[in-house]
This record gives structure tokens, C-alpha cells and sequence, in this order.
């Protein structure tokens, strides 16, 4: 049986990272995600690993370029400011096609922001964050136990698409304490035939994201295109009590979390409430969210931001039911009663019984 | 005996690169200085076991050239790109080749950390005093006067700043193991860039540290200058401002 261990959020992932093979950390500190450097930093040289601390969020991140680009599974972590300075080397990551493991631990912004808990990334998570026409895969976890088998699916995800993957957490992810168990990490990583490992017996693979001749940029940015059509595959999510819910409540990470709380209330009280929580917001579930329109009476997104995966809600649900959205802007945590009335007002308001 | 096989061949092309012709412009140093590179490739061997960060400028293409494994890296990184490199693969020989407005400007930071952790690694750094795949534009290493695209009344000491030097600079870091700056505008000259690069392989081979050979380069495309006076420029006006030498060289005897 696994071992179930009371740890952090942070600490979690920490431990998924090594648990999947990664070797090579590359960090700064920030706060919320500080306990993710420092945890690495004492279980890194346990298993001949490599810690390194970077003299900025810029330098860590071509840290793991570099790192990545031999084949080895290499992670960094910020937040939000941190992730910021990152996306220049997310895009060449994404341009160059060298798998990698960001964790994004959000705090609240804009600019300096503050330390709470926020899903205002969501956009520079899911739309690229840096420069050119890429996507990064992005998986949402919402609980302790999600961090560490997310992340160790994150690497394997990587890995298969040779891709940058987002861990997309926030400050109430990363602190909370709670139990986990330490499930054993089994796959067989993939080979890496286009790693950087000396040009033995062969010429040299060079990793790039330049492309100068005629219409080869134009056939690179199809090729990725494709890859990343192909990733709908990986779409996760979860649904709960949302089988007969007329009203289907739509949240990510934390906010999901707090919901299942909510949606216990409403039903309580006989009210049909149900919950889609996405957890790959990129690729985000359209049809699961699309089949869901078809069939509740109406959607309601709730995040703590003043709005942004409302935005591929009302795409994926094309009009078929009204997408009704409840933000919370970062400073304080709604409650769960908090969220359950605000749910209740847009019951009334959308006339249900 | 033909007198074809009694020739004995003196010359050739290094075998770490490859036969095709460079793009760089005519009088430019980068072609000389990527021979010298891939001389010592050969010499010690390492053709399968080098891994390079190219960056960005006009040696982004160094993989064009170079028939070793390279990764490339966004502007002014690949001192930390090197860095990942060297930390999953220390047994691999890892170079940077890195042109002044990347090394020296938007990648200031990187080579100072990487050069102050003592990162067992090479840095090859060419400085011609201007950003040159962008057109000639004012780079950190300009000289005091000197008209450039983006300085076109001559650079101002009291606005910009005096060039930087790089190698002094990076010397008083205790991570340095190596740093020399050197150049290739007369064959003396060219002798002990050779033996600059040669020791700096040496460090990185033993494992003494970060090694670093800047070399002072010709732009004649973008000093609008013959590829003589370029190169003649180097010798005099750049080579009184960064004087060549050995600055650090901590396991001299």
C-alpha cells in the first residue's frame, strides 16, 4: 500500500517531481511557492540530483532548457511575476520543442500584487503567456494529493509531446496541508533519440526554434499546430452531482475545491446544483462543457479573478444554455456559503425551481 | 613514386566542421574564429561529446557549421542554457559562443552567475563592438565616439557610458578560473588566440572551472570599412581599449 504522508501542497509536488524521475531543479524564491526550492534543495543531493539556485526566474528557466535539451527531466517553479519573466524561455521551450515542468503557484497581481491566492493566470497560462502561436499544456490541480499526481504526470506529458507543461496552482493549493499518498511512480520514461548526447556515430542534433528558409517557419508552426490539436486526447476533468443539475457550476482549481463544499449546501437545501471542475484547462474541456450546456439549464462560472476562463465557457458552450459568471478578485477566499449564495442568486435570477 | 603521393597534405578542414560555405560577410572574424574553435574540438577529441549553446546574433547559425550537438538559446542566455547542459551532462564538453550585444548587454546577469558559481564550462565570447545581425546598432562594448546606427553623433561618455570591459570584469570574479582576450587580426596574434582557446579547453577538460577567451572581432559590414581597415581596426583602436592578454589564469605555474 502507498504511504500516506500529512504534507503540503508544495511539498507535494516536490515530492511527485522526484517520484517521476526528475534529477534537475532550477529555481528562485518567491512567495507562495518557496517551500517547492527549499524542499529540493535538501532532496535533490539524496538521490543525485541537482539543485541549483538561480540568480533569477530568466536564468532558471534556460537552466532548464539547458537541462531538458540532454533528455533529462528537469523542473523550475515560480508564481505569478516569477512565471512572467519565464515565458520568453516557455516559448522557445515551445519553439524548440524541449519538454519541460513549470509550476505556477499563483499569487495575486497585477504587477507586485500580493501573496493571496488568485486564478488571474489563468490567461498567461493558457494562451501561450509568451511570444509566438504556441500553446503550453496546463493541469489545475485542487488538492494536495492532485499536486503530486499531476506533476508526475506532467513529466510524462512532456515527455510524449515534447512540450512545456504547466502546473497551475495558486497560493491555497501550495500552503494547505492535507494527506497524501505517496502513490509509486511506474511508467517507463520515453526515449529521447533527438536529445542533446554527443554527436556519437552521428552528426549533430541541433535544437531550434529559427527557421530562415522559404516556408519552413510556415510548416514548423503547422506541425505544431497539429501536435497541439492532438492534445484534446489529454483533456481531464471532473464532474460532481452533476448529473441532474439544472444548475451546472463551472471553477478550476481552488475555486473547484471550495464548490464541492457548495454544491453540498444547494443540494441540501433540494436545490439541482452540480459542478464541472476542468482539470487540463489547456486542452480545456469543450465538449464535456459543450454536452453539459445541451443538457443543464444553465452554467455558472466561478473564479477568483474578475473573469477569464468564463471566456472558454461561453466558447465551448456555443450559445446552448445562458453562461452566468460569479468573480472574485484576490484579497480574501470566498466560503463555500459565500459561493452557494451567489449561485442562489443567479438561480433565482435564471427562474429556477 | 607519383608526384601526387609525395605531397604531404599541411592544411585541412577541422573535421568538427562542416564543408559548406559560411554566411558571414567577407572580413568578418567569425569564420576564423569558428576554425579555431573547431581546431581544438579535434585536438582533444570531443566532436562526440561537445554539446554548444549558440545564441542570438550572427553566430546564431554556429550549427550551420559546427557538426556537434547545439541547443539554441533566447538572447543573452546561453551561459544559464550551458549551465543546465553542463549540470545533466558533466562529462560532456559544453561551450557558449556568444557575440557582444547578447553576452555583454541583455545577457549581462547570466554570464556574471555563471562565471561566479565557476560553472565548468567554456565561454567564447566575440566582441566587435557593435550589435551586427540587426544592422550596426550601439552595443555595450562600442568605443567611446564611435558612430553607430543608434548613436549616430558618436557614443557619449556622459549618455552612454564607456564601453565595458568584459574580461576584466569577469576576472575579479572568484569563479573565474580563465579569462583572456585575444584576437586575430595578425598571425602573432592568431598563435596565441590558439593557445588561449587551447588552455581554456584544458580548464574545462580538467575540471578547473570557467575558462572565457574573448575575442576582439571585425565588423566591416556594419564599421563600414574595408575588410583590411576593419581588421586594421582591431589591432589599433580596439586593442588600446581592450588590451589583449591572460587575466586570470589560476593554475598557471
Amino acid at each position: 500500500m502507498a504511504r500516506r504522508v500529512m504534507i503540503k501542497g508544495n511539498e507535494a509536488i516536490a515530492m511527485g517531481a522526484i517520484e517521476a524521475g526528475c534529477r534537475y531543479y532550477f529555481g528562485y524564491p518567491i512567495t507562495p511557492q518557496t517551500d517547492i526550492p527549499e524542499y529540493l534543495s535538501a532532496a535533490m543531493p539524496k538521490v543525485g540530483g541537482v539543485f541549483l539556485q538561480a540568480e533569477s526566474e530568466v536564468a532558471a528557466i534556460n537552466m532548464l532548457l539547458g537541462a531538458a535539451a540532454t533528455g533529462a527531466r528537469a523542473m523550475t517553479s515560480s508564481s505569478s511575476p516569477g512565471i512572467s519573466l519565464k515565458q520568453e524561455g516557455i516559448s522557445y521551450l515551445a519553439g524548440s520543442q524541449i519538454p519541460g515542468v513549470i509550476v505556477n503557484m499563483s499569487r495575486s497581481g497585477p504587477g507586485l500584487g500580493g501573496i493571496h491566492p488568485s486564478q488571474g493566470d489563468y490567461f498567461q497560462s493558457t494562451r501561450g503567456g509568451g511570444h509566438g502561436d504556441y500553446r503550453t499544456l496546463v493541469l489545475a490541480p485542487s488538492t494536495a494529493q492532485e499536486n503530486y499526481d499531476l506533476t508526475m504526470l506532467a513529466f510524462d506529458l512532456a515527455d510524449k509531446y515534447r512540450n512545456p507543461v504547466m502546473v497551475l496552482g495558486d497560493a491555497l493549493i501550495g500552503q494547505i496541508k492535507e494527506p497524501v499518498e505517496l502513490k509509486s511512480y511506474r511508467k517507463k520514461p520515453k526515449d529521447k533519440p533527438w536529445a542533446l548526447t554527443g554527436a556519437k556515430g552521428r552528426h549533430g542534433h541541433i535544437l531550434k526554434s529559427l527557421f530562415l528558409a522559404d516556408g519552413e517557419l510556415t510548416d514548423h508552426n503547422w506541425m505544431l499546430a497539429k501536435k497541439y490539436k492532438s492534445m484534446e486526447k489529454e483533456v481531464r476533468f471532473e464532474t460532481y452531482r452533476a448529473d441532474d443539475a439544472e444548475l451546472l457550476l463551472v471553477a478550476f482549481g481552488s475555486v473547484g475545491r471550495i464548490l464541492r463544499t457548495s454544491v453540498d449546501i444547494l443540494r441540501d437545501k433540494g436545490k439541482a446544483v452540480g459542478l464541472l471542475r476542468p482539470i487540463t484547462l489547456f486542452p480545456f474541456p469543450n465538449k464535456a462543457v459543450r454536452q453539459a450546456a445541451d443538457k443543464a439549464k444553465v452554467l455558472m462560472v466561478m473564479e477568483m479573478s474578475t473573469g477569464q476562463m468564463v471566456e472558454d465557457v461561453r466558447l465551448a458552450a456555443e450559445c446552448a444554455c445562458p453562461v452566468d459568471f460569479y468573480g472574485r478578485p484576490p484579497g480574501s477566499i470566498p466560503t463555500p456559503d459565500e459561493l452557494a449564495k451567489e449561485a442562489m442568486k443567479i438561480w433565482r435570477k435564471r427562474g429556477l425551481k | 613514386m607519383s608526384a601526387k603521393a609525395k605531397m604531404k597534405q599541411v592544411f585541412d578542414r577541422p573535421k568538427s566542421l562542416k564543408d559548406v560555405p559560411y554566411h558571414y560577410c567577407p572580413g568578418c572574424h567569425h569564420g576564423v574564429i569558428h576554425r579555431l574553435v573547431a581546431e581544438q574540438i579535434d585536438a582533444f577529441g570531443l566532436q562526440e561529446n561537445t554539446l554548444a549553446a549558440a545564441s542570438v546574433g550572427c553566430s546564431v547559425l554556429m550549427y550551420d557549421y559546427f557538426d556537434v550537438d547545439v541547443v539554441e538559446s533566447p538572447h543573452g542566455r546561453a551561459p544559464a542554457v550551458a549551465t543546465g547542459l553542463k549540470r545533466a551532462r558533466p562529462d560532456s564538453f559544453v561551450f557558449t559562443y556568444q557575440g557582444d550585444g547578447d553576452l555583454a548587454a541583455i545577457g549581462t546577469a547570466e554570464i556574471v552567475h555563471a562565471a561566479n558559481r565557476g560553472e565548468n564550462i567554456t565561454v567564447v565570447f566575440v566582441n566587435n563592438a557593435v550589435f551586427g545581425m540587426t544592422g550596426g546598432q550601439m552595443a555595450p562594448t562600442t568605443l567611446e565616439g564611435q558612430v553607430t546606427t543608434t548613436s549616430p553623433y558618436g557614443r557619449s561618455a556622459a549618455t552612454d557610458g564607456m564601453a565595458i570591459r568584459v574580461c576584466e570584469m569577469l576576472s575579479t570574479l572568484e569563479g573565474t578560473a580563465y579569462a583572456a582576450r585575444v584576437s586575430v587580426d595578425n598571425i602573432k596574434n592568431l598563435k596565441k588566440a590558439k593557445a588561449a582557446l587551447k588552455r581554456a579547453f584544458t580548464y574545462q577538460t580538467k575540471g578547473w572551472g570557467f575558462s572565457f577567451v574573448e575575442f576582439l572581432s571585425s565588423c566591416p559590414t556594419n564599421w563600414k570599412m574595408s575588410a583590411e581597415e576593419a581588421n586594421a581596426r582591431v589591432g589599433k583602436e580596439m586593442a588600446d581599449y581592450f588590451p589583449l592578454g591572460v587575466y586570470k589564469d589560476v593554475r598557471a605555474n
